[in-house]
């Protein structure tokens, strides 16, 4: 299957995906612990991460699919959020608990 | 010069293209030295970027412009990039300290 269509069934499988080095459990990276933090103070519980670091295929094939360099990338019902920062900046605001309210 | 300023001084030089009002870059390198993720190489920057360009975009809009114009930087001499982009006015006045190499403000 094409690296596409892989990214594709996995956003489209689960209302909130994080891709991310490492776990939710054991990130790799503090971006990706940013991430997963804040992801579990909008109550999100049950977290599909993905471990680009398992996936050479996964960790080039997001960055193109998505248009954006870095990881962590956070989709939600199928549409990219943003990284580590732009969660951050949502949280603060208060959009991110409300963008996932409905999602988990 | 270090290898780190010389990243530091492309990093500035390519987001002229941006037409900063206010930029500063910050090497974070030394907060992440060693963790599994970082294995690639490549350093850990912090910027905060004030343009009239961000004007009346959304953030996933301003970073992918700021990627857009650091190009070939992110991946290679960049492994990681902590961006705070601000359109003129949106800056609070306690972004950041100021523990950089350079700064310019208007």
């Amino acid at each position: 299957m094409d690296i596409r269509d892989v990214i594709q069934n996995q956003i489209g499988s689960h209302p909130v995906v994080l891709y991310m080095k490492g776990s939710a459990d054991f990130p790799q990276c503090g971006f990706s612990a940013n991430a997963v933090r804040l992801l579990r103070s909008c109550g999100v519980d049950q977290i599909h991460t993905v471990d680009v670091l398992q996936d050479p295929a996964i960790r080039q094939g997001i960055k193109e699919f998505s248009n954006w360099p870095t990881v962590p990338q956070l989709y939600v019902n199928g549409e990219f959020v943003g990284g580590s920062d732009i969660m951050t900046e949502m949280y603060q605001s208060g959009e991110l608990a409300a963008l996932l309210k409905p999602a988990h | 010069m270090n290898a780190a300023g010389g990243t530091l001084r492309m990093i500035e030089q390519a987001l002229a293209v941006l037409r900063p009002l206010h930029l500063q870059v910050r090497d974070d390198s030394h907060l992440h030295a060693g963790h599994a993720g970082a294995r690639d190489g490549g350093g850990h920057y912090h910027l905060d970027i004030v343009s009239e360009q961000f004007a009346g975009r959304t953030a996933v809009a301003r970073h992918r412009q700021v990627y857009a114009a650091l190009g070939s930087l992110m991946g290679h001499s960049i492994h990681a990039l902590a961006i705070q982009a601000w359109a003129p006015g949106e800056r609070p006045v306690t972004a950041s300290p100021s523990t950089t190499l350079s700064a310019k403000e208007d």
